[in-house]
């Protein structure tokens, strides 16, 4: 019986939304997605350098001062994409 | 079943997530205009002074009265300035980039001590979760290794910066403007972002996990997930421990990485 008038309650609201609601509504639905999308990349691409940088270092252990360096490096210039897509997250949401 | 437990929790205690602004903008305690955050000393302020002071005494006390075999501070000392030279200096500048140990130092341990204070009681805020600080950091790396190019290759270093060796001579018009734009607008923002956002993502986590926590232990019997969301929260302090760590050392190493490449043209 509760959840019927919730749910009446919800499709009466969802009817009364008004613009400022709907631009909300988008920005939080815009927010999800550019966070989401812009951490794809990323991931993939930290995923292979580490492999790979663990399969030098496997195959070559004096290197591995070198590779770490190198690895972290990169790491940190491909995060800097997936933490743009985080700033634009909190750019849409709260501002 | 599970619906009514949630409603329930609903209305007795509930998840009351607090607003952006009140975890990351803090009161002004003195100085600018009351209610203006802009030019007042909060705690951001604070920690900033703290970071500088902490760090200039630690070097102050490790570089007194120094002998020839180290103990206590000097020993301390000399373990941070060998892991800059070691790690960031020789791998980044190579050979001849020792003088430029005392600025990586530096930076590092202001990085380092601003982040920290995200996981330590009675700040639980990291310092460079605000926009300022970072954009001052990665401004200052600009203006430094500028001035170190222009140090050791003249003016010619605008002239080099923009016009890379072994490039066929129609392709300048499209990589003169990337590599200007690259090398003075883009270096420093991302520098500056990639810190910024570290911090306030590992800020936010913290929160949720903190009011999700409290949350928890006031509900009846959602309450049996508290024994697996705390040691979350105590897992992710020690990630964010670990973060600041590598967010200082990356900083360094970018910083490092961007001198060296002012020191020589590229051939």
């Amino acid at each position: 019986m509760s959840t019927l008038a919730t749910v009446a309650t919800f499709a009466q609201n969802t009817v009364e939304l008004e613009a400022a609601d709907f631009k909300n509504s988008q920005a939080a639905t815009g927010a999800g997605l550019a966070y989401g999308l812009a951490a794809i990349g990323p991931g993939i691409g930290i995923g292979y350098l580490v492999g790979q940088s663990v399969q030098a270092m496997a195959r070559q252990p004096e290197a591995a001062g070198m590779v770490r360096t190198t690895m972290f490096l990169g790491i940190a210039f491909t995060e800097a994409l997936a933490l743009i897509g985080f700033v634009v997250f909190i750019l849409l949401k709260f501002a | 079943m599970l619906a009514a437990i949630m409603a329930a929790e609903e209305s007795g205690g509930g998840l009351a997530y607090p607003p952006i602004e009140n975890l990351v903008e803090w009161p002004t305690w003195f100085g600018g205009e009351l209610g203006d955050s802009l030019y007042g000393f909060n705690k951001i302020a604070l920690i900033s002074v703290l970071a500088t002071l902490v760090t200039a005494l630690l070097f102050f006390l490790a570089g007194r009265g120094r002998k020839m075999i180290p103990k206590g501070m000097q020993n301390f000392g000399e373990i941070c300035v060998d892991f800059i030279d070691k790690q960031v200096v020789q791998q980044a500048i190579g050979h001849g980039g020792e003088k430029y140990i005392p600025f990586l130092i530096s930076i590092f341990f202001f990085v380092f001590f601003g982040n920290i204070t995200e996981v330590l009681p009675g700040f639980w805020m990291p310092a460079n979760a605000r926009m300022a600080n970072p954009a001052f950091l990665g401004l200052l790396t600009l203006v430094f290794f500028v001035a170190v190019g222009l140090k050791h290759q003249g003016p010619k270093y605008f002239i080099n910066v923009g016009f890379p060796p072994g490039v066929p001579k129609p392709l300048y018009i499209l990589v003169t403007p990337i590599e200007y734009l690259s090398t003075f607008i883009v270096r420093p923002f991302s520098l500056a972002v990639r810190l910024f956002a570290n911090m306030l993502a590992g800020h936010i986590l913290l929160v949720t996990f903190g009011v999700l926590c409290i949350a928890l232990f006031s509900a009846s019997l959602l309450g049996a997930v508290l024994l697996l969301s705390f040691p979350m929260l105590v897992a992710l302090t020690a990630f964010e421990v670990m973060v600041s760590f590598l967010q200082a050392y990356v900083f360094a190493i970018l910083a490092a990485v961007y001198i060296g490449g002012a020191l020589h043209p590229e051939h």
